[in-house]
């Protein structure tokens, strides 16, 4: 029951267009059956002051992260989640969100853990809705739950843990934050409470590419000969190449895990969600200092 | 942890958002973030004097103000954009919180308010980060500003 998809031209240069909506198409296909929008933002409130007509809203930290455990939620909260929300295994689900889909992004990559098979971005995102000025709303979505199946969590394919990574050396290793983040300054601004970490820099070998750079100043994703350019270009990644992208948490990964597998097709990319606050917490792992990428260490 | 010590209005707040259930708290907290006030219109003209928290994720610019009294009473005005209603509502509660304390009372106000208030779960701890820092931010102004 899979809603059409957009045919945008833009799309159609990205190795998965299905995955991406324009504002335009959504404009035409709200309200269709078999179609549920979804709200993730960073801002856990910003939601509540006006959203799209009939979207409902998940939030990364109160609907998929699991309560007790640094985890994701499991295949059981999950199905109650996505039920609660009138999302069905087939339904086509389109999300969107703040901060150039930095968040939704995130929603997407944890709905591909279990298997949703029409999940899309909406590209813009909340900013280029607003910006476009199209009718939001602050009215309740009304939402008819329905049953969603219990679907075990598949992390294998596109979720890299700490040990993963440390097999992964000399593969490409993509780190998504900030310069001052990846170099390791970020740990020694005076004064101001710590990120998290005990120490500071990257993990070796690993390229810096920002997240945000793979957006463009409305909010939507840069064309595919721009992220070309990009990746395969300035961080030298090559087809067939395996890469972990890892952040601080892992939702600004999720993003480069969206481009680097939806847009440009590269597979067996896998998010690194340990991320910079469990490898720059951990105790015996190398870690490189500066702006230079360092050699890669002997995988074990 | 005990916050006997809390200055009345802090308590007021701490005492408003864990009484209500977790869903509840957050529509306070946008409550608070539609409540944040406009900054003094001095300030329009000297962005200059605004201090960027930059642990926010959000541009939050914000500004402590002392006044020339025995107590050297403490103001915050705080400004961030309508799209961080959290920041805002972070802001707010600081903002009305410590508004008219000594910079005495200010200065011994727990560094972990941000955490006792009944927010972590519905915020989560990352978000409740910015409002930690601005605390921090605003106690640090107080103490170069040879309070």
């Amino acid at each position: 029951m899979s809603v059409a998809l957009d045919p945008a031209p833009k799309f159609a240069a990205y190795a998965h267009p299905e995955r991406l909506v324009s504002t335009d198409w959504l404009q035409v296909h709200l309200g269709e059956p078999g179609l549920v929008v979804v709200e993730s933002d960073e801002d856990v409130l910003l939601y509540e002051t006006g959203h799209i007509p009939a979207a409902v809203k998940i939030d990364w930290h109160t609907d998929l992260n699991d309560p007790v455990e640094r985890d994701f939620v499991d295949g059981t909260a999950f199905a109650a989640v996505l039920g609660s929300k009138g999302i069905a295994r087939d339904t086509t689900v389109v999300i969107y969100g703040d901060k150039n889909n930095w968040w939704a992004a995130y929603a997407l990559w944890v709905f591909t853990l279990f298997g949703h098979t029409d999940v899309r971005l909406l590209d813009g995102g909340r900013d280029k809705w607003i910006a476009e000025g199209r009718e939001t709303t602050t009215v309740a979505s009304r939402v008819t739950p329905v049953d969603y199946p219990v679907v075990p969590r598949n992390d294998a394919p596109i979720r890299a843990f700490k040990d993963d990574v440390l097999a992964h050396f000399g593969n490409p290793l993509i780190d998504v934050r900030s310069p001052e983040e990846y170099s390791g300054e970020r740990t020694h601004m005076p004064a101001y409470p710590e990120e998290g970490a005990l120490r500071g820099g990257h993990i070796p070998s690993a390229a810096s590419v920002p997240w945000a750079r793979a957006a463009a100043p409305d909010a939507t994703f840069r064309t595919r000969a721009e992220l070309d350019t990009i990746y395969r270009g300035e961080a030298g990644l090559t087809d067939g190449d395996k890469v972990i992208a890892y952040c601080r948490i892992g939702e600004r990964s999720s993003h480069t895990w969206f481009v680097l597998t939806h847009l440009l097709g590269f597979e067996g990319v896998r998010n690194y969600d340990g991320s910079w606050t469990e490898w720059g917490n951990a105790v015996h792992v190398p870690i490189a200092l500066g702006t230079d990428p360092g050699a890669a260490p002997s995988p074990h | 942890m005990t916050y006997t010590e809390l200055p009345a209005k802090l308590a007021e707040i701490q005492g408003d958002f864990l009484a209500l259930e977790q869903p509840d708290r957050l529509l306070l907290l946008l409550e608070f973030a539609n409540e944040l006030p406009a900054l003094p219109a001095r300030y329009d003209e000297h962005p200059d004097l605004l201090e960027r928290v930059v642990e926010c994720q959000s541009p939050v610019f914000m500004f402590v103000e002392v006044d020339d009294d025995a107590r050297r009473s403490v103001h915050l005005y705080a400004t961030a954009p309508r799209e961080s209603p959290t920041t805002r509502g972070f802001a707010s509660i600081l903002a009305q919180g410590l508004d008219g304390l000594s910079t005495e009372e200010v200065l011994a106000v727990p560094d972990d308010y941000p955490q006792s208030i009944g927010l972590t779960k519905a915020v989560s701890p990352l978000r409740i980060r910015g409002m930690t820092a601005m605390l921090a931010r605003t106690k640090r102004r107080l103490r170069e500003t040879g309070a």
